[in-house]
């Protein structure tokens, strides 16, 4: 193992006698990561490694964390990037043993980035590439700015994210925005700081203690590898908490009422779900049945992994975790509001480039990439029962939103294939086939 | 001028052309074809009338001309019908007999049949035909005539060809409307096949293909019955409408292009040659890659015969078309076509002649006309029928077996 093994392991673990403990590291990146990275090191985590990286000089000396990187010490003489990711990533690019050196030896390394500067966003995806190479599973935790904080940055932001899909195993987004409906307008910003420093605290809690901690329910390291590993998928992460007689029922209401669930819709869509829970001794079976089966229901089409913990000092309390993953390519969580919710759908639909960021080596989302074809593709012929069962699901999720929807269906950018004197006709169909259309046009042959 | 009771029109409102066939019966019971009238058809799309009005002139153009050209007054017609909503099945008829000798009546046989023809349709659904194909009596197959026989159980199997009311009524009001009769509606693939193949061709099993310029009909014999029947809404103005695409012409452009270019198989001879359009003042407008022109024209044949062939083989009745693939209407004017639809089929292909009937050549020969023709004979039958006395409920039974 490596010498950043384990700085505060404790000896009495039942699980640490008869399995080596799994290391663990915890990079905060650029400012947001690194005061992040700051506030989990006093948050009571043990067996965590927490470093921070950063190209400020300044930023990194007003953390207290003990593992500190410096990057582009040169190239920026320790000024920072002045927001620009290109920067970022070159000065990660230059001190590549350094960084690797930390991502040794690591089984697993969640990332915690703000996204939309210059160091989050150029040198997390870098560093998740290294993780990845050193063999650790990589879970980065990125943080999109403020709506007010100006459209360059969010756009750095959300090319950040695409690219770190592309690279990292999962990616847990926090939007500051959806935080800041979250709390009351009259909160300060540090309050509101803190805040989002405190859900990152309890998502990294959630999954820590469903890997590390013995379980009630046991999730272990390996079932974590098996659902996120390779699978790119984007998260969306929910906790609550509540105490009483009724806290089983307050649990889900509160964790329903998380702006980032989107009143349940996120779960109705998603892929797989990671449930931590974590109560006092006095936790009973009935209790993680009701919780696990609320949940369950909310997400039937999902890959349900629960997880109950036991925490001496709980007492009456009780923690509900929801890591929420949306396989890439699956309309996902973002609501039509969100003044990028249309170029996201734009930069996700062409799934071969993404491929191509992957092997990019500079690690920059490339632009001159070939368009993809505007050619419609006729919808795939599929036998009766799979066509049944599609159906079924999509009338299920309908019946289960309760409100309507705020999704809106965008205009993709295709061309119309024209039906010419049939276009006001009665279609002819077969076999799932607009048989109007052109024969050639269906079946793709190319006119030169 | 003829007596109006020896004289049989057959009209067919086609997507593409409206065309009328006056036929006469003479003394001795034969038919022979005296004159034919055709117009442009503008109110048809898909075969089912689109503009009523526009229809109407059209019709009333066409028997207009036929009028003259038999020189006989039209009083009345059997209207072809077709459409994608019309569908073909078959469907049994189970009557068990009740007298005490166990001898069959022809009161059984009509209680057989009423209860073949008692099918669970939607109420907006209208049968066309109901074509008695074979008697079973106490289990025993393939029995013409059970009147007379011994049993005690007799089946029945009928080819039930049914239809929407409304768009079936729709035709039929056009022609009305013109102060002429409807003696019948027939489905056109059934006329088509009642003038194109003879009794030995019925008795091996053939398939018979319309190839229109809006629907595509095909009926398939086996056993001198008819098996099944379909229409496919594709036909040459999808043809055309994919030319128009493909090539960015104008679709009557197109439509001249299928018509003196146009092969329905893409050979390799036409790689990199090209045509060069030229306007009314003579100057070349626009270039045109002849291998693209055929290849799209041949995808879309091969598309329409492809999905034939598929329903066909769903219903288990390739293996009986001893006699192979008939092909008619204007889509069978297209060169090559018989090799795609041997290719297609792996059933050797020809180009429908009427030859049962006598007449004009001219129109006997063209396979567009094969339709309207046999709509005359399926006059000319049930005609022979009522006056024979016979049950006019046995007339399409009978007449699919006609000798």
């Amino acid at each position: 193992m490596s010498q950043f093994n384990n700085p505060g392991a404790s000896p009495t673990s039942a699980a640490e006698v008869f399995q080596t403990p799994l290391s663990i590291r915890v990079i905060g990146v650029g400012g947001a990561g690194g005061r992040i990275v700051d506030f989990l090191s006093s948050a009571g985590f043990d067996n965590l490694a927490f470093i921070a990286v950063d190209t400020d000089a300044q930023e990194l000396a007003a953390t207290e964390v003990l593992r500190r990187v410096q990057l582009g010490a040169r190239q920026a003489r320790g000024l920072g990037t002045g927001g620009d990711p290109e920067l970022g990533s070159a000065a990660a690019e230059k001190d590549l043993d350094a960084l690797r050196q930390h991502c040794a030896g690591a089984d697993m390394v969640f990332l915690v980035a703000g996204l939309g500067g210059g160091t989050g966003t150029g040198v997390a995806p870098v560093l998740a590439r290294l993780a990845k190479e050193a063999g650790a599973l990589v879970l980065v935790f990125a943080i999109r700015p403020f709506d007010c904080e100006g459209t360059r940055r969010q756009r750095q932001a959300q090319l950040g994210l695409q690219h770190l899909k592309t690279i990292a195993d999962g990616v847990i987004c926090l939007p500051n925005q959806g935080v800041a409906q979250m709390i009351d307008e009259n909160t300060s910003l540090v309050e509101t700081y803190k805040i989002t420093n405190e859900l990152i605290a309890q998502g990294l809690r959630g999954v820590w203690r469903m890997i590390a901690r013995p379980g009630l329910i046991p999730v272990g390291f390996s079932t974590l590898c098996r659902v996120m590993r390779g699978q790119r998928t984007e998260s969306v992460l929910a906790t609550a908490e509540s105490r009483g007689p009724n806290r089983g029922r307050d649990v889900i209401d509160k964790l329903m009422a998380s702006p980032f669930l989107e009143q349940g819709q996120v779960l109705a869509s998603a892929s797989s779900v990671l449930v931590s829970l974590v109560g006092g001794p006095e936790l009973t079976m009935a209790e993680i049945n009701r919780v696990s089966e609320q949940i369950q229901r909310r997400c039937e089409t999902a890959d349900l992994i629960f997880g109950a913990n036991i925490d001496k000092d709980f007492r009456d309390r009780l923690e509900l975790t929801l890591v929420v993953s949306q396989q890439p390519g699956k309309p996902a969580e973002f609501g039509a509001d969100h003044p990028l919710a249309e170029e996201r759908e734009i930069d996700r639909a062409p799934t071969p480039s993404d491929s191509r960021l992957a092997e990019n080596p500079l690690g920059l989302p490339s632009e001159t990439g070939r368009p993809a074809s505007r050619l419609v593709p006729p919808p795939p012929v599929l036998p009766e029962a799979r066509m049944k069962e599609l159906w079924q699901q999509q009338m299920k999720s309908k019946s289960r939103s309760q409100r309507p929807t705020r999704l809106q269906q965008g205009q993709l950018p295709l061309e119309i294939v024209p039906k010419g004197r049939f276009d006001k006709s009665e279609p002819t169909y077969h076999g799932g086939e607009d048989l109007d259309l052109p024969t050639y046009i269906r079946r793709g042959m190319a006119l030169n | 001028m003829f007596k109006s009771s020896n004289i049989i029109v057959g009209l067919e409102v086609g997507t593409s052309k409206v065309c009328a066939v006056v036929g006469e019966v003479n003394a001795a019971g034969a038919l022979s074809i005296i004159g034919l009238g055709q117009a442009v058809s503008q109110g048809v799309r898909k075969g089912e009338i689109i503009d009523p009005d526009r229809a109407a002139a059209d019709i009333r153009n066409a028997l207009v001309e036929a009028e003259q050209r038999a020189d006989v007054e039209i009083s009345s017609v059997y209207l072809g019908v077709t459409g994608d909503h019309i569908q073909g099945f078959n469907n049994r008829g189970v009557h068990t007999v009740v007298s005490a000798d166990r001898e069959i009546t022809a009161d059984d046989v009509q209680d057989v049949i009423k209860n073949a023809k008692a099918i669970n349709l939607p109420a907006e659904n209208h049968v066309i035909h109901a074509v008695r194909q074979h008697f079973l009596v106490d289990g025993q197959d393939g029995i013409l005539n059970p009147v007379g026989l011994l049993g005690t159980r007799m089946e029945v199997d009928m080819h039930v060809v049914h239809g929407r009311r409304n768009r079936l009524q729709n035709s039929m009001l056009v022609v009305k409307k013109l102060q002429i009769e409807v003696e019948s509606v027939v489905f056109n693939g059934l006329a088509a096949s009642l003038a194109l193949l003879s009794n030995e061709q019925k008795e091996l099993g053939a398939l018979v293909i319309d190839l229109g310029g809006g629907t595509t009909e095909y009926v398939v014999y086996a056993n001198g019955v008819i098996k099944h029947t379909g229409v496919l809404a594709l036909g040459g103005d999808h043809v055309s409408n994919d030319l128009a695409i493909g090539l960015k012409v104008p679709l009557h452009v197109a439509e001249k292009l299928k018509v003196e270019q146009g092969r329905a198989l893409a050979d390799e001879g036409c790689k990199g040659q090209t045509l060069t359009l030229t306007s009314e003042s003579g100057l070349s407008e626009k270039t045109i890659n002849l291998e693209h022109l055929r290849r799209i024209m041949a995808l879309r044949l091969e598309e329409i015969f492809q999905i034939i062939a598929k329903r066909l083989s769903e219903a288990g009745l390739l293996q009986y078309l001893r006699s192979g693939v008939v092909l008619c209407g204007g889509g069978a004017r297209m060169p090559l076509i018989q090799q795609l639809a041997e290719r297609e089929f792996q059933l050797p292909a020809a180009i429908g002649k009427t030859n049962s009937i006598n007449g004009l050549t001219l129109a006997l020969d063209q396979p567009e006309f094969a339709t309207a023709i046999g709509l005359v004979k399926f006059g000319s039958l049930q005609k022979k029928r009522r006056h024979e006395g016979g049950l006019i409920s046995r007339v399409l039974g009978e007449l699919m077996r006609s000798k």
